[in-house]
Order: structure tokens, then C-alpha cells, then sequence
């Protein structure tokens, strides 16, 4: 009996699936037809317009064909903090020639992005490949790679990347997980461990008319999330180059825009291409294929002797924090 | 009818003496201490674990890692000796069940004491995105909680029926919820028939999905540049180190419940030599892994490598490197090649040690690589560039496992430990067969 009542509902469930998918396919199959019996017969009024394609040929065109649309908004000129600035490819340029660690480009990007934190975003590596090369003084930031691993691994879409080339976090929004720390070759990002003591942030942001956003790399800093360099938008945005372009002193770094083909340290502004062609640039731990968008120039030929920069340079401490 | 009244009664789940009474107590009273220290840890920020910007992930990731190693016991001991007909698998599944289950769920809380913001756990939900290992995680760990505790509750029906009708008059609130639990179990060949079918599906699917888990695990380090996890050798190498551990703590666990509930009548040293010979060649397996993953790049030694084995070898870990190495696997294997070696007790001191060696392997997974970064480590306070875990961060790891040990407690305080009708039913089918013979 009881075997007989689980037969005939697997019957019945069995009719029932075959008899919805007739209903689904007839329903599609009626509304086809329909269609093209509703469609206007084809006839030509003869009349023809003359109309110039968007690659400026002039075509003729019957007018009956001819169908007006509404203006598409252009989504491709509003800014959107995760589109970034269209037609734009941000890169950097650091000439290591030049550097001789006087620690102002981070001087400037810890007071403009309220770092008070262990660790800084922009960091001045002291180097040397090996014994019998020579040392220099190498400074990285966030590399904003056009592969980024740090993107690649992120569970909740926290950090991205723009199609201006920037990579930025949002903090709203990250979990706190670090994997994109982990997954950073180039240690750029650094985590808010504790409440960041940022002082009066809040006021100082609005007496710039500052608002949190990636875009100000998420300021002010959330307990629990991760920071770093954001290649400043906020100042690009007025037509500024980034705090540590216009704080260095020796100008190493040049900022630009890589469609324009051109880089500026602000005093000097060059040919990205040539100058990559001319003084051999190349990027940080290119084997891995990350495609960053920092290129470094090799310190041959240097202005200044690297043991100038011993002086400044501290092992274990890379902020200088606020008296 | 004798026979089964005395399985009944060897096998019912019976009230704690004192030890057992002590041993819940000192586990909850672990617990709790732990659970202060993590609130303390959410009020402040991670700011009072010894991690920071470069040992990023600590113990709470090797620990996670273990528990996970740890649940893969289920699908190897329950659903592989179960589809390759090792009858002699019987009095120790359940217990393998348990701590599978165990494992596992600690593995995903493990994993949320991790994260910074766990306010913010629904954002794994709610923005997922598929290509990260993450969210392969967080999509297979709860696959694998609702298989394991499947395969475990299904076998208990007919355990569960036996049970209400044995503790009616002794505890009819007992009785009452065995009742609820067994979902009207009858023993009619409809109801096995459906029951068998179930655990055959569930066998069979635990298998690659404890696969599939532990492969991913791997793949949280492995699909990172870091040097010392990018290793192509890093998935088989995760589950035959989860072969280990699961092998390893199940043996621990059955050594302590066979001594308390004094069964061994039950699990014999038949079972010890068999599981002794699984843990063997489980050790066996895994120290090929090891070979490969740590002796094939000194061959090559490339800078980055070199530095990192440095450390591991002769540098800052080889105490704990070689500890592990030989103490948590090449000493267990010498004396599990002897038939002396897979008699109870040795066993379930090669079985601790392996544990034990199992934990601090997944710690020295972890913590070198990230202190090894590709660019030097400057211009952060001499704190970070070495990493112990804090006290904190000690609480909150044991008190999660305690709590997985009280998970297991509690389990084997109200569950048959041995399949009741299982066993009754092989011992049948071993009368039939010595009356024939």
C-alpha cells in the first residue's frame, strides 16, 4: 500500500514536470509568433535620408528605417570612485639617481594621509643587490600593478582596481582578513591593528573639503582594515600631482599619464616612452607578472653619494609621528 | 537476548564519574577564559596579538589549518574504509565521526576569530567574489559541516531507537529526546533501505569533498607569490599532512575512551595494529611530501629559498623544524613498523606526539614565510621582524581546543561511542556463521 501511494506520486510528479516544460516551451514558441505577426509590413515610403556614419562616410537611408533615440548619458564621463577618471593611465617614474633618502616624499605622505602608524606607505628601502654592487636607496609605495594579486585575492571586492590603473581599498567594506597583504609581493599595504589615533581628522578633512572615500584612501582609517597608497586621486582630481611628487626635494619622482606619454617631477616634464628608452627604466620583480604601474630609473651616474643618506635613515623606525 | 542485554548495557552511554565531571569542568572554565580574552581582542583590536604588518597571520591561521587537517579523519577512516569493506572499521567510526565534526566546526569558528571585522561577515556573502580562495573556503566548510554531521547522525537511528526504549524508566527526559532524535526509526526494511542508500551517498561524497577542502586550505598559501608557500606541491602535501593528523588524533581519542569506558572488548588491539598500520603509511606519505617540498629547492637554491630553509634547517626554527620532522614523524614510523609498537599504549604515545607535531607543523607553515618577504624589512619597530604568539593569542588558540575536546566530551557523553546495532548485528551474523561451521 504504502509503496503504491510513493509510486503513483512519482507519477504524478513525473506528469506534472513533463506537462510544465510543454507549457514552457509552447508559451515561448506562441509569444515568437506573435511577434513577428505584429511586426509592421516592410514598405519603403521611397523617401531616403542622408545620414554620416560614425566614421564620417555619408550613407542614404530609407526614412521609414530611421528610428530616434534617446541621448545615451554618458556613464563614461561621471566620475565613479571605483571607474576612476576615464581615458586616464596613471605611472610613476622614480629616478633612482636622483634619491638620496631625505625622507621628505614620506614626510608629506604620512602628515597628508594622517599616518601615525608604525608603518609608513612609502617606504625608502636602503639596498644593495649584492656585495660588490652598489647600494642605493630604492622608494616604493603601492606599485598600483595592472595584474594586482592583492585584487585577485580579496573575498568581498574590498580593494580594487580602477580603469585610471589606481588600486584603492575601501575600508568600509574590508573584512579585515589580510589575505592581500599576504598576497602582496611588494609589503605596500599596511593594517590598522588598533584604533588609528588620527587627531582631529575629522575637522581637518572638512576644512578641505575632504570626504571619506577610497578616493582619499578611505580616510579616516577603520580599526581592523587595511591602508596604503593611494596615488592620490584627491589631488589629481584638481590637477595636482601626488604629496610625494611636489615634496621631493631632488625630484625623483615624476608623475604623469601614460596615454598623454608624459611624466613631470614638477619642475621638468618628459616623454614617458623616451624616457624609459633612454635611461634603461625597468619595474620592481617584473618575473612575476604583476604589471606595475611604478617604473624605476637604475641609479647610475648619482648626483649625490649614497652614504649622504645614512644619516636619515633609521632601521627600525619609518614614521616620524606627530609631537 | 543475553548477549544483547550485556552489549546494551557495556554500550549505552553512561553518566561521567569525578574525572569525567573534573575534565568538562576545567574545559569549560578554559573556555570561557578564552572567550574573555577575545572579547578584549574585539574591544582593542587585534592590537593585542604579536601580529603586525609582516607575520601577518599567526597561530589562529596554523591553527585553523590543523582543525581543518584534523576533519579530513572523517571521509578517510569512515567513507574510505567503508567503500573499500574493512569490516574491522566498525567500533571506531563513530568516534572518527565525532571528531571529524568537531574539527570542523572549530575550523570555521577558528577562521572568524581570525578576521579583523567580524561585524562584517555577511560581506563575505553579500560581495562575494568567486575568484577568491576565500570564498571557495567559505562555500566548502560549511558543505563539509552539514556531510559530517550527516554521517553521523544517520548511522545513529537505530542507536537512537535503541536508546529511548532502554532509558524509558531510567531517565524518561533522556528517553524522550533519544525518541525525538531517532525521527520514528522502526527498523523496517523501507526505513534501512532509505538509511543505507543515504550513508552510501554521503560516503561517497565526503570523499572528494574532504579532498576538495583540504586542496583549498592549500590553496589560501599557495596561490600567493611568497616565497615557501608557492609550491606546486603544496595540495598533497596538505592532505596527506591531513592524513596524518586525522589518523593521529583519532588514535589518541580512542585510547582514552576505551580506558574509561573500559571497552576492550570492543576495540581490541586488532584495531590499534590496523589503525597503527594506517598512521604508518599515512607518515610514510607525508614525509615524501616533506622531502619534496624542502629538500628539492636546496638543490636549486634560489636565493629567496635558501634564506627561508636557512631558518628552518640550522636558523631561528630548527629546534621546532627537527622537532617536528623527527619526533612528529620519522620516530613514529620506526615504531610503528614493529607489531610491538602497534600494541595500545605505545600507540597512543605516538599518536599524542604526532598530534602535537602536527599542530607546530602548520605553525612553521605559516610564521617563516612571512617574516621572508621579497623586499628587505625596514623602517619598522625591531618588534616585527619575529613573531611568538602573545598571551592572547595563546587563551583564545587553547580555549579553541578546548572547546572542540568539549564538543567531542559531550558527544561521547550521550551518544553510543560504538554503533549498538551494528555490532549487535555483526555478532549475530558471526553466531549464524559458527553454528553453520
Amino acid at each position: 500500500m504504502k509503496k503504491n501511494k510513493t509510486n503513483s506520486r512519482r507519477i504524478f510528479l513525473n506528469k506534472g514536470l513533463k506537462l510544465g516544460l510543454a507549457t514552457v516551451i509552447g508559451g515561448v514558441g506562441l509569444s515568437k509568433i506573435g511577434s513577428k505577426l505584429n511586426a509592421k509590413p516592410n514598405d519603403s515610403s521611397g523617401e531616403k535620408m542622408e545620414l554620416m556614419t560614425t566614421d564620417g562616410n555619408l550613407v542614404k537611408v530609407d526614412s521609414t528605417e530611421v528610428i530616434e533615440i534617446e541621448h545615451s548619458q554618458d556613464y563614461d564621463k561621471k566620475y565613479n570612485v571605483r571607474e576612476g577618471f576615464s581615458n586616464r593611465k596613471f605611472v610613476m617614474v622614480v629616478d633612482l639617481a636622483k634619491c638620496k633618502n631625505a625622507l621628505k616624499c614620506q614626510i608629506s605622505c604620512n602628515k597628508n594621509h594622517y599616518i601615525t602608524g608604525d608603518n609608513a606607505w612609502l617606504k625608502i628601502y636602503k639596498m644593495q643587490e649584492s656585495k660588490e654592487t652598489a647600494p642605493y636607496w630604492l622608494p616604493t609605495a603601492c606599485q598600483h600593478c595592472d595584474q594586482p594579486a592583492c585584487v585577485t585575492v580579496c573575498p568581498v571586492d574590498a580593494t580594487f582596481k580602477r580603469r585610471d590603473g589606481i588600486v584603492l581599498v575601501d575600508n568600509t567594506r574590508c573584512i579585515g582578513c589580510r589575505f592581500c597583504m599576504a598576497a602582496c609581493p611588494y609589503s605596500a599595504r599596511v593594517f590598522n591593528w588598533k584604533k588609528p589615533e588620527q587627531g582631529d581628522i575629522i575637522s581637518d578633512m572638512k576644512m578641505n573639503n575632504q570626504v571619506p572615500s577610497p578616493d582619499h584612501a578611505g580616510l579616516p582609517s577603520i580599526k581592523g582594515t587595511v591602508d596604503k597608497c593611494d596615488f592620490c586621486p584627491h589631488e589629481i582630481k584638481e590637477g595636482k600631482l601626488p604629496h610625494c611628487v611636489t615634496a621631493c626635494p631632488n625630484g625623483v619622482f615624476y608623475f604623469g599619464d601614460k596615454y598623454e606619454d608624459s611624466v613631470t617631477n614638477g619642475e621638468e616634464t618628459l616623454r614617458f616612452s623616451k624616457l624609459l628608452q633612454d635611461k634603461a627604466g625597468y619595474r620592481l620583480m617584473e618575473g612575476l607578472g604583476t604589471e606595475p604601474s611604478v617604473y624605476y630609473l637604475p641609479p647610475v651616474d648619482r648626483l649625490v653619494d649614497f652614504k649622504d643618506g645614512l644619516e636619515d635613515f633609521t632601521e627600525f623606525q619609518s614614521v616620524v609621528k606627530p609631537e | 537476548m543475553k548477549n544483547y542485554n550485556k552489549l546494551l548495557k557495556d554500550l549505552a552511554p553512561t553518566k561521567f564519574g569525578k574525572v569525567g565531571v573534573i575534565w568538562t569542568i576545567s574545559l569549560i572554565v578554559i573556555i570561557i577564559i578564552g572567550i574573555i580574552a577575545y572579547v578584549d581582542q574585539l574591544i582593542k583590536g587585534q592590537v593585542v596579538t604579536n601580529m603586525r604588518d609582516y607575520a601577518l597571520w599567526g597561530i589562529y591561521i596554523s591553527n585553523f589549518v590543523f582543525f581543518v587537517a584534523t576533519s579530513f579523519v572523517g571521509s578517510i577512516t569512515v567513507a574510505i574504509l567503508r567503500l573499500t569493506h574493512n569490516s574491522w572499521r566498525t567500533p571506531i567510526v563513530r568516534i572518527a565521526e565525532i571528531i571529524s565534526l568537531a574539527a570542523i566546526i572549530m575550523a570555521g569558528i577558528t577562521i572568524m576569530i581570525d578576521m579583523a571585522r567580524p561585524d562584517r561577515l555577511l560581506n563575505l556573502f553579500i560581495h562575494a567574489r568567486m575568484q577568491s580562495p576565500i570564498t571557495w573556503d567559505v562555500i566548502i566548510i560549511p558543505t563539509y559541516i552539514v556531510l559530517s554531521f550527516l554521517l553521523l547522525y544517520f548511522p545513529l537511528l537505530p542507536d537512537f531507537a535503541i536508546l529511548k526504549k532502554h532509558y524509558k524508566e531510567k531517565s524518561p527526559f533522556l528517553s524522550r529526546w533519544y525518541g525525538r532524535l531517532s525521527l520514528k526509526w522502526t527498523g523496517s526494511l523501507s526505513q534501512k533501505t532509505i538509511q543505507i542508500k543515504s550513508i552510501k551517498i554521503i560516503a561517497f561524497m565526503i570523499i572528494p569533498v574532504g579532498i576538495i577542502l583540504q586542496t583549498i586550505d592549500a590553496w589560501l598559501f599557495s596561490t600567493t607569490f611568497r616565497i615557501g608557500w608557492d609550491s606546486n606541491n603544496f595540495a598533497p602535501y596538505f592532505i596527506t599532512g591531513a592524513f596524518v593528523a586525522g589518523i593521529a588524533a583519532l588514535i589518541t581519542v580512542i585510547y582514552v575512551v576505551r580506558k574509561i569506558y573500559k571497552l576492550e572488548n570492543y576495540i581490541t588491539d586488532l584495531h590499534f595494529d590496523k589503525l597503527g598500520k594506517l598512521l604508518a603509511l599515512a607518515c610514510l606519505t607525508y614525509l615524501y611530501f616533506n622531502i619534496n617540498e624542502y629538500l628539492i629547492p636546496v638543490f636549486t637554491a634560489k636565493k629567496g629559498e635558501a634564506i627561508h630553509l636557512d631558518t628552518l634547517f640550522t636558523g631561528h626554527y630548527a629546534i621546532l623544524f627537527w622537532f617536528v620532522i623527527l619526533v612528529g614523524l620519522v620516530v613514529p614510523i620506526l615504531i610503528l613498523l614493529f607489531k610491538k609498537g602497534r600494541k595500545p599504549l605505545p600507540m597512543f604515545l605516538v599518536g599524542l606526539t604526532v598530534v602535537i607535531g602536527s599542530w607546530w607543523k602548520r605553525y612553521l607553515i605559516v610564521t617563516p614565510t612571512l617574516l621572508h618577504p621579497f623586499l628587505p624589512i625596514q623602517g619598522v619597530p625591531e618588534s616585527w621582524r619575529h613573531y611568538f604568539p602573545s598571551l592572547h593569542e595563546w587563551l583564545i588558540t587553547i580555549a579553541t581546543l578546548a572547546m572542540a575536546l568539549l564538543i567531542i566530551t559531550v558527544l561521547i557523553r550521550y551518544l553510543p561511542i560504538i554503533p549498538i546495532q551494528r555490532t549487535a548485528d555483526e555478532q549475530e551474523l558471526l553466531k549464524i556463521k559458527n553454528t553453520e561451521s
